[in-house]
């Protein structure tokens, strides 16, 4: 450990533990959450180690309370997380979509079990992934990204933390219950701060700050509570001033806004990794646990001489839809497995308009797709 | 409105957003009078105004965050309290007021309110409660008192309310109070005593809301309610908190109920620390 805390080196942990230490490491000091299988792990090492960073940890009355309270501790000036579940997630999309409008910067990890409610508690599932983009009501844009490993969920939540204050929104990190309860070598290190994002703030004088006044990056410049800027900040459509406009011009300005700042950042935000793709017949996409499986099954069918490649998604929220458009007019076959019955192939098949088949591969949850089953259907879809 | 009559200016004018005058509510509401009990109150305190933070939820008392000068935020139906906890645990310097209704304190966000009195979350929570949800037309709520008509109790309310300063009380608040907005000195004083006591503080106000309330149960103008108040009102300092639940007509028991010490949220998060700095978990 560090003198500031922060561990460095070589760790035999699992994901959620990870998560925690990539939060701690990218300068979060403050979470609030609910026990939550299999999130709970997140929990338990933030209230552990926050005290030892100076940070503060609250375990609050439910999931709504917990995401309002890093909603509060972000405009307080400390950047904030919360961790949950299925259940817990669908109680937070509401104030979701208040950290969108009041342009929060905050990270919310779901560790993804199987659902609907309360559903395979301990098991796996990647049932919320298009919860993650339209969970919460109205016109919004959100970024959301799928680590796959605890490594990742260490990177990533780094990753999630800088943009969450570059552009002013909540990140979510769509973990899964293996990703978040494997345990693998993880290196744990301190972000150096040039490495850290730090959310745009006010260069002039309170008098003449507006709140949501953004130029041309779209992302406002944002004052602190206690700061003296006395600002207002409210869920309803508001003007660049903070205040309540209760007509279609100003709905128009503000939503439109709070969408072109992540839509016409995609370039900035979208990761992905591909394999094999270029002489592709078949390209497997997927994300979370089940890109690591996938992959597994590819390189089989590689050893068996069938031409197929891998597509994994890191972001999925933008989603990469210009790049499985030119994908498409390359590929034949998209496969798409993922523990749900069909979220994320909706969008590939949008995206591939018709120029490739796309084929979903569904696991309803409580475990992962066996690799030979991948292969299988990598082979039904060449023939 | 030409021959409206508006006071020029008063001396909470530096507290208020001008510019968004007039507010939305309703001639004679007892929201305004709260608002400028509290704005004064601040001075009373002897606070600094660029460490007051004023959150709200939803409703016709929310929509007090948006007139105060001062860093305020307007967030969803409930959830003013735990955005507040938000704010205060992360930055112990700032002053949180919490400044909505009976529908989004005790109702929708009704977990909320009990479980910050029981951690003893040093912030002011002031809930000015009208008996029914004004801003959608005047229905029933969890402070309806039985039998009162309203736009969803029709037949009279058969939903028994909350005794809030009971509730409260019982939860750990550290300071409970309540008086109405006819006793504007005493509110005044209530709230400034709640900004400054360490702790969980709560001060209900009955209020009037002539135009569903007070006309669906023919309680006549604000003015009528007023004068109602004078009448039904008995003042009991640390009254028995039993005989605090409030009826259609009945007496309504108002004073300050509870003044103790006990450690709050911030205090206990020290000691923890203190702990955890001499042994490791």
């Amino acid at each position: 450990m560090s003198e500031n805390g922060i561990i460095q080196g070589e760790f035999f942990m699992n994901g959620d533990e990870a998560c925690a230490e990539g939060a701690i490491s990218a300068g979060c000091r403050f979470f609030a959450g609910y026990p939550i299988t299999p999130a709970t792990e997140v929990a338990e090492r933030m209230s552990s180690r926050l005290p030892e960073v100076g940070g503060t940890y609250i375990q609050m009355e439910d999931e709504i309370a917990s995401m309002n309270a890093i909603l509060g501790a972000s405009w307080a000036g400390v950047k904030a997380m919360t961790a949950t579940s299925g259940p817990g997630f669908s109680l937070m999309m509401e104030n979701l979509g208040l950290g969108v409008m009041l342009e929060t910067p905050c990270v919310l990890v779901d560790v993804q079990r199987a659902g609907p409610s309360t559903g395979l508690p301990t098991a796996v599932g990647q049932g919320d992934m298009m919860q993650a983009r339209w969970g919460s009501h109205g016109t919004y844009e959100i970024i959301a990204i799928v680590p796959n490993s605890p490594q990742e969920m260490f990177d990533l939540t780094i990753t999630a933390f800088n943009l969450s204050e570059k552009y002013r929104v909540p990140v979510l990190i769509m973990s899964d219950e293996v990703v978040g309860h494997m345990s693998e070598k993880v290196v744990l290190r301190q972000t150096a701060p040039e490495e850290l994002v730090e959310r745009p703030r006010p260069t002039v004088p309170p008098e003449k700050y507006l709140p949501f006044q953004a130029d041309e990056g779209l992302v406002p410049p944002m004052a602190l509570a206690g700061e003296g800027y006395h600002f207002h900040a409210t869920g309803l459509t508001h003007d660049e001033r903070g205040y309540p406009a209760m007509n279609a011009a100003a709905q128009d300005r503000l939503a439109r806004r709070l969408v072109d700042k992540i839509r016409l950042n995609k370039k900035d935000i979208i990761q992905y990794e591909e394999a094999w793709v270029d002489d592709a017949e078949v390209v497997v996409c997927a994300y979370g646990i089940t890109a690591r499986v996938a992959r597994h099954a590819v390189q089989m069918a590689r050893s068996e001489g069938i031409r197929a490649g891998m597509l994994r998604l890191i972001t999925v929220w933008p989603f990469p839809e210009e790049h499985i458009r030119e994908l498409a007019q390359k590929v034949r076959t998209f496969l798409v497995p993922e523990i749900n019955y069909g979220q994320i192939v909706l969008e590939v098949e949008r995206c591939a308009c018709g120029e490739a088949n796309t084929v979903l591969l569904p696991h309803m949850g409580g475990g992962v797709h066996h690799p030979q089953d991948i292969l299988k259907a990598i082979k039904e879809a060449i023939q | 409105m030409t021959d409206t009559a508006m006071a020029d200016s008063q001396f909470t004018d530096h507290y208020l957003r001008v510019d968004r005058l007039p507010h939305i509510w309703c001639p004679g509401c007892g929201i305004g009078p709260t608002l400028g009990c509290f704005l004064r109150a601040i001075d009373r305190a002897e606070l600094d105004a660029d460490k007051v933070v004023v959150v709200s939820g939803i409703g016709c008392t929310g929509r007090a965050a948006g007139y105060v000068k001062l860093d305020s935020f307007h967030t969803t139906h409930g959830r003013a309290i735990p955005f507040a906890t938000g704010l205060k645990l992360a930055k112990p310097d700032l002053k949180l007021v919490v400044f909505s209704g009976d529908g989004d304190l005790a109702a929708i966000g009704g977990n909320h309110l009990i479980h910050a009195g029981r951690r003893n979350i040093d912030m002011t929570v002031i809930c000015v409660n009208n008996f029914n949800y004004g801003m959608t037309g005047g229905q029933m709520g969890p402070t309806t008192p039985l039998g009162a008509r309203t736009s969803t109790s029709p037949y009279g309310n058969f939903d028994p309310p909350f005794n809030l300063p009971q509730l409260v009380a019982a939860s750990g608040a550290a300071y409970v109070a309540r008086w109405t907005v006819l006793h504007v000195r005493q509110l005044e004083k209530a709230i400034a005593d709640g900004l400054t006591k360490p702790g969980f503080t709560f001060i209900e106000v009955i209020a009037p809301c002539h135009a569903s309330y007070g006309r669906m149960n023919k309680l006549g103008q604000a003015v009528d309610h007023l004068h109602s108040y004078r009448k039904r009102c008995i003042v009991k300092n640390e009254a028995d908190l039993r005989e605090t639940e409030i009826s259609l007509h009945g007496p309504i028991v108002v004073g300050k109920f509870v003044d103790t010490r006990r450690p709050t949220f911030g205090d206990r998060i020290d000691s923890m620390l203190h702990r955890a700095h001499d042994n490791k978990p």
